[in-house]
């Protein structure tokens, strides 16, 4: 106990929407009493018992059957109680176990939230408005895009994936991050890499950030480019989100200042118009003509847009966009998890598909390691410990809700995952490769792409395809790479089934396009910014006004930097007659495991100064596996003799090709492409090696166990109980 | 029951008003003692943007 703890801000002066709600407080999980057992209590556990017993039963069959079940299709309702199953019992046994044994959760402790509360940063919240804060925060298109990707080797290894990963790798290490950081006053990952494990590791998880950045961003804008070429449809209501945003900033600034909801709501009824209106856009030929754009024009606008939404003021276009999607997005998430078990549908996605060999046309490589490397949000993902560690932890009120919060919200994530795995999978499967197979890999004409498809296994006919293209609404829907093509067309089957039938399957096909590309040009934005601001910290310490946010040359500069450097990846996948996501996307999961496995080496380093090193396996596990996958997927990405994998493969088979005004440009990107996978694998190494010697160090005594935790203060918010 | 409801739904529209801003800005309207107003609408996101514009949204 540290003596009197310091005075609060409390509600009274700032009030809060929502009152901390009166709970009686427990003890610390690890302090609560032995309970004397009577017969009643024992009769309860005898029940919890049972019914903690037939859960892992149904998940047992559940996930049997979706694993073992051949031949038949199956209901996408066994993976829905699979994931259900799996996490309820993740959050009930394995949370809590972490909770107790490893990092002793202390409801008596003060949080950062209560001592530091200054009604801006730090604020004492309620649980599940921190949760949903969270979970806004965390969701955004990589769980949607991935796991359709994935799914070119079936339904099952995604699942399990997902399954898996979520309850004993990504949930934890989300989890732990943040109850790490709520014990050292919110810092930050990279502030703690730097405190618990070294330089190293503080160095590793900013450059790490910046390359995620830039290959999120290029990735994500290719999914855009890729959903919207050749789609009037799509690309007139993309366009007309924009003037709604303007509208709703000004609104928002000067006719009803702060009414975000209301605004949100408005801009949502607009967005649903501009929807409508784009199918008239598409069928007038004056401007279906204006609106129907070729890959390169696209990426052209969004580079341009991306630099403009950087500079301009946030209140005007950044923030009302911000919100719009995030309306979007949680009314779409919930919607479409009400509409797979209304809706039940059946997987037409065989468990496993004949790709799993490494020849798949969606991406090249083995179902290990690439599967892990194309699905990382929804499973584990190393952003995440970023907001883990941001905002989240200043708002928690107590260090039980971390479980929730940390460990809860993740599992909503990968059950985000496992709906767009049942999106995709509801397809037949010769349409799902005919949407997302380049055209570098099945032929330029529908004739030649059906015949390649249908020779794999997967029957699918011109004529399915044009058929299917006209109840969208779309010209064509062949080689429409990238993922959110796929996963509209998967999303407005199962919505159509149910809401309107066939005939308004266009209508939803293009609202779920529009929710897409609404996400991606938001984290378009709000990356492009955070990025810069984090080039303007660092040339702060070279020229100090480089560093002047306000400064308008740095920011233009600087704009100009992240957009330049994107904008270049994006243009090397537009040209990428192999797609582009097929080289992108593994960059972008390396990238981002990169982050997991600083992440996962600050906390089994915490839980190895914390003497307790026998469940050091808790973190220490995944860090290996994900280290394995990493490392082996560099290692094919950077030396594989198969060009469609191995990007120096690739290198050779363009040099000694026939040579085109192309080819010198292709083998540079190749060339760049291998030099960001070797620095990403360089920097992996580089924090694993600290961190193992800093346990080593801890271990044999050679080194002090101090962990930079804050003292511990008394909860006031107990006695205010009282 | 009827409590219950009462409570979800309270929480619901709490956790949007967290989410959409609606309360930071009326905890700014509270600290600054200002009223609701184009400008101390102005006033509060030139605060609050400069945090909430850095904060990593994931992919």
């Amino acid at each position: 106990m540290s003596g009197e703890p310091p005075s609060i801000v409390r509600s009274s002066e700032a009030p809060l929407l929502f009152e901390l709600t009166a709970k009686p407080r427990r003890p610390p999980i690890a302090l609560q009493p032995r309970i004397r057992h009577n017969a009643r209590l024992d009769m309860n556990k005898t029940l919890s018992m049972l019914a903690w017993g037939a859960v892992a039963a149904l998940g047992s069959a559940a996930v049997a059957v979706a694993a073992l079940h051949r031949g038949e299709p199956i209901n996408a309702l066994w993976l829905v109680t699979a994931a259900t199953c799996c996490y309820a019992l993740g959050y009930r046994f394995y949370c809590k176990f972490i909770a107790a044994k490893i990092l002793a959760l202390d409801a008596l402790r003060a949080t950062p939230a209560e001592r530091l509360e200054n009604g801006r940063d730090f604020l004492v919240t309620n649980k599940w408005v921190v949760f949903g804060h969270h979970f806004a925060a965390i969701a955004g298109p990589g769980p949607l895009v991935g796991p359709v990707l994935a799914a070119q080797f079936g339904y099952l290894p995604g699942t399990l994936w997902v399954l898996g990963g979520a309850v004993f790798a990504g949930c934890v290490q989300d989890f732990v991050i943040l109850l790490c950081s709520v014990r050292r006053d919110g810092k930050s990952l990279t502030e703690m890499a730097k405190e618990e494990t070294g330089r190293v590791g503080g160095f590793v998880a900013y450059a790490a950030v910046i390359a995620i950045l830039i290959i999120l961003l290029a990735v994500v804008a290719l999914v855009v480019v890729n959903a919207l070429k050749g789609s009037p449809w799509g690309t007139f209501t993309i366009a007309m989100t924009i003037p709604i945003a303007l509208l709703m900033g000004v609104y928002l600034r000067r006719i009803r200042p702060g009414k975000v909801l209301e605004v949100s709501v408005l801009g949502f009824v607009l967005v649903l118009l501009a929807i409508w209106g784009g199918q008239w856009a598409a069928q007038n030929p004056d401007t279906a003509s204006v609106f129907t754009l070729r890959a390169p024009t696209l990426a052209i606008l969004i580079i341009i847009y991306a630099f403009a939404a950087s500079a301009m003021p946030v209140w005007l276009l950044l923030a009302p966009r911000d919100y719009l999607s995030t309306f979007v997005k949680l009314g779409t998430i919930g919607l479409l998890a009400i509409g797979i078990v209304v809706m039940h549908p059946t997987l037409h996605m065989p468990a496993l598909t004949r790709f799993v060999d490494g020849t798949g046309p969606v991406f090249g490589g083995k179902v290990f390691p690439f599967a892990f490397i194309t699905i990382a949000c929804g499973a584990i993902s190393g952003f995440h410990a970023l907001i883990s560690s941001g905002t989240t932890p200043k708002l928690i009120a107590r260090e039980t809700e971390t479980r929730i919060v940390g460990y809860g919200a993740m599992m909503a994530e990968s059950a985000v995952a496992i709906m767009a795995i049942i999106a995709a999978c509801v397809l037949q499967p010769g349409v799902y490769f005919a949407i997302n197979s380049p055209a570098g890999v099945v032929g330029q004409t529908a004739a030649a792409a059906t015949t390649t498809i249908s020779s794999w296994g997967f029957p699918v006919t011109a004529a399915d395809m044009q058929a299917l293209a006209h109840a969208v609404g779309e010209q064509t829907l062949f080689n429409r790479t990238g993922g959110a093509p796929a996963f509209a067309v998967g999303m407005a089957h199962i919505f159509s089934q149910s809401l309107g039938g066939e005939s308004v399957m266009a209508l939803w096909y293009h609202f779920a396009v529009m929710f897409e590309a609404l996400f991606i040009l938001t984290i378009l934005d709000a990356g492009t910014r955070v990025a810069r601001f984090m080039i303007q910290d660092a040339l702060g310490h070279i020229y100090k006004p480089l560093g002047r946010t306000s400064w308008y040359p740095s920011i233009l500069a600087t704009s100009a930097l992240i957009v330049a450097a994107w904008g270049y990846f994006l243009w090397q996948g537009v040209k990428d007659p192999l797609g582009g996501i097929n080289s992108l996307w593994p960059l972008f999961g390396i990238a981002n495991q990169l982050l997991a496995t600083v992440a996962l080496c600050v906390a089994t380093t915490i839980i190895i100064k914390l003497h307790r090193t026998r469940y050091a396996a808790v973190t220490l596990i995944p860090l290996m596996w994900l280290v394995a996958v990493t490392f082996t997927a560099s290692w094919h990405k950077l030396f594989d003799p198969n060009p469609g994998i191995g990007f120096l493969a690739q290198t050779r088979a363009l040099a000694s090709g026939p040579a085109t005004a192309a080819t010198a440009r292709l083998i540079f990107n190749d060339r760049l492409d291998a030099a960001v996978t070797a620095a990403l694998i360089v920097m992996v190494a580089m924090v694993l090696i600290e961190s193992v010697r800093k346990w080593i160090g801890v271990l044999t005594g050679r080194e002090e166990a101090r962990v930079k935790e804050s003292p511990f203060v008394m909860t006031r918010l107990a006695e205010e109980q009282a | 029951m009827k409590a219950l409801v009462i409570t979800a739904a309270r929480i619901f529209l709490t956790t949007l008003r967290e989410i959409f801003d609606e309360s930071a800005y009326a905890r700014f309207l509270s600290r600054t003692q200002m009223v609701s107003s184009p400008a101390a609408y102005a006033a509060f996101r030139q605060e609050f943007e400069e945090a909430r514009t850095r904060r990593p949204k994931c992919c």
